[in-house]
């Protein structure tokens, strides 16, 4: 099994989000990595998670990985498809999901996303496809992961250009309710940082094998806290790499080396 | 009883041609919708091969339909929540004009997807805003002074009044769609992922519907609770197969996800994209032709297996 012995960051993000999934039962994905982690998941510590994509597709069994959340694959066989006013209306307004995962171009340490702008808004660097469903996600969701593939002060910022989707802290400021958590986990490839909820910063408390504390602070563009209790995180086992490899995604769709 | 010819009901079939000429004009507001799925490409190009300008397009999930359209200058305002080639690289187009102003700044209006949704239940029931939970704390109503706030008219236990964001109705002059088929009275019968087209066609003064098939009144009065729309709402409803190419049709042809990828490099050079609209549209005088050029190995391509639902039983009075 010499062949396991190593992984990728992809695979990498993918166990640790997996890992994270255990005991939650609603999950809104996202395509790729997030895909992933919930079928990795349901393999292994949470058979009952039902998976949900913004297109409206409730509990999919896609036979083939998806090319996007609207892919024909997951809608043939699936649990439910539901239009856009239910899926939004009724099971992300309504609060029906646990989890959900987001990703943005920017994030800053109370875990408010940018996925709209580079610069100014109305005259940007660069234009982004912008919220999309995020926005209403990271509102509704009771919590959200976020995996950011390249951890790095370009984004990880002490201030998002521009709040397409808005954290607890800001929401309550702005005289608004909430009862969502917001970001409380971010995955990448140098380990998790984390928070609880609303007047918490997100803070490293875990590191993957072999990457130095200071290599985090110095990634990140804000002064980050680290966790008194720190965790190295356990690498991928054999048993979860073989399952990524050979059942989840045998075609390295996403899983590149 | 049979109908008298001054009484009879009158078919809404019509040709691609002549109802994109007879409800869309230079200066109209159009709702084009199809979240990733049956997006309505044929009429969009149609739009492209009339020439109409300056129009307010409404688009949820703006794509490369839209990139087409702002490249052959149809389009001065975008409504939208999403600007992007979803998970396959940029809109050359859109990012130009946004980013450079090149040629000219496109008036860009940014919202969320449920925003969008409310919008257009707003606009599907005439009502004068809508509420949602979202956009405290965000930037995006700084950017959009069409998201506003209103106070709730009932009292928390506390006695005090909750704030809670609404946005305006869409009620555009024309919202095409595109569907698996429809009878030729304009029932449209959907399935998969079905977005907002219902309540963007009800939202809208006229309505165009493209589908793969007109079928038999027999075949939809099999199953009318696949009547996602039904015929009231509907001025047009035309026979376009391959539709929504390069997005899929549910159980007809899967999505072009080659064209998808192709699109970024070729919208990202505005020599490159010219010569696309040039081949594709332009010297094609329909979609038809367009299908052709795309080649029976593009077709084959996209080819679905069968996986059909089981028959419900719907009743008879005995």
């Amino acid at each position: 099994m010499t062949t396991l012995a190593t992984h990728s960051v992809d695979e990498l993000l993918t166990v640790t989000a997996s890992r994270e999934l255990a005991g939650k039962n609603v999950v809104f994905a996202g395509i790729g990595l997030p895909t992933l982690a919930v079928s990795l998941a349901q393999e292994t510590s949470s058979p009952n998670i039902e998976v949900i994509y913004e297109s409206g597709v409730c509990g999919a069994h896609p036979a083939t990985l998806p090319a996007t959340i609207a892919d024909s694959v997951l809608i043939t066989d699936s649990e439910a498809v539901l239009n856009l006013s239910s899926l939004f209306g009724y099971v992300l307004q309504g609060g029906r999901i646990d989890v959900g995962f987001l990703g943005a171009a920017q994030i800053d340490k109370f875990g408010n996303l940018n996925s709209s702008v580079i610069g100014d808004w109305h005259n940007p660097s660069k234009r982004l496809p912008g919220s999309g469903g995020a926005h209403e996600v990271l509102a509704n969701a009771k919590e959200t992961f976020v995996i950011m593939r390249r951890h790095s002060k370009v984004s990880f910022v002490e201030k998002v250009d521009f709040i397409t989707s808005a954290s607890p802290d800001m929401v309550l400021a702005a005289g608004g309710r909430t009862t969502s958590k917001g970001v409380t986990r971010v995955f990448t490839q140098h380990g998790v940082l984390s928070r609880e909820g609303a007047g918490q910063e997100l803070t490293l408390t875990g590191i993957h094998e072999g990457i130095d504390v200071d290599t985090v602070i110095a990634d990140t563009g804000w002064d980050l806290k680290v966790s008194n209790n720190l965790q190295v995180l356990t690498s991928p086992s054999a048993d979860e790499l073989e399952l990524l490899r050979t059942q989840i995604d045998p075609a390295g769709m996403y899983l590149r080396s | 009883m049979s109908a008298s010819s001054a009484t009879a009901r009158k078919s809404k079939v019509m040709n691609l041609s002549d109802a994109i000429s007879q409800f869309i004009f230079d200066g109209a507001s159009v709702s084009l919708e199809g979240f990733t799925h049956a997006i309505p490409t044929a009429a969009g190009h149609e739009i492209i091969r009339q020439g109409f300008k300056d129009l307010t397009l409404y688009r949820q999930t703006a794509d490369i339909i839209i990139d087409q359209m702002l490249a052959a200058g149809c389009i001065s305002t975008l409504v939208s929540s999403f600007v992007g080639n979803s998970s396959a690289g940029s809109l050359g187009e859109i990012r130009r004009r946004i980013e450079q102003s090149d040629p000219v700044k496109l008036n860009y209006v940014e919202y969320s997807h449920y925003g969008m949704v409310c919008r257009y239940l707003a606009g599907a029931q005439k009502l004068p805003f809508y509420p949602l939970k979202s956009y405290f704390g965000s930037d995006l109503p700084d950017v959009n002074d069409e998201i506003r706030k209103v106070q709730s008219p009932y009292p928390n236990e506390d006695g005090s009044f909750d704030e809670i964001y609404v946005v305006p109705p869409i009620n555009p002059d024309v919202t095409i769609v595109h569907a698996q088929r429809a009878d030729q009275w304009g029932n449209v019968q959907m399935w998969g992922l079905t977005g907002l087209q219902a309540e963007a066609v009800f939202a809208a003064k006229n309505a165009i519907v493209t589908v793969e098939e007109i079928v038999s009144d027999e075949i939809v009065r099999s199953d009318p609770n696949r009547t996602i729309i039904p015929s009231h709402a509907v001025s047009a409803v035309v026979q376009v197969p391959m539709g929504a190419h390069p997005s899929f049709t549910q159980g007809y042809y899967d999505r072009d996800n080659n064209f998808y990828r192709d699109w970024s490099a070729i919208s990202g050079d505005k020599v490159k994209i010219a010569e696309w609209m040039k081949a594709f549209i332009f010297d094609t005088k329909n979609h038809e032709e367009y299908v052709a050029l795309l080649g029976e190995e593009t077709l084959a391509r996209l080819a679905v297996g069968d996986a059909f639902s089981l028959p419900i039983n719907y009743g008879a009075r005995i």
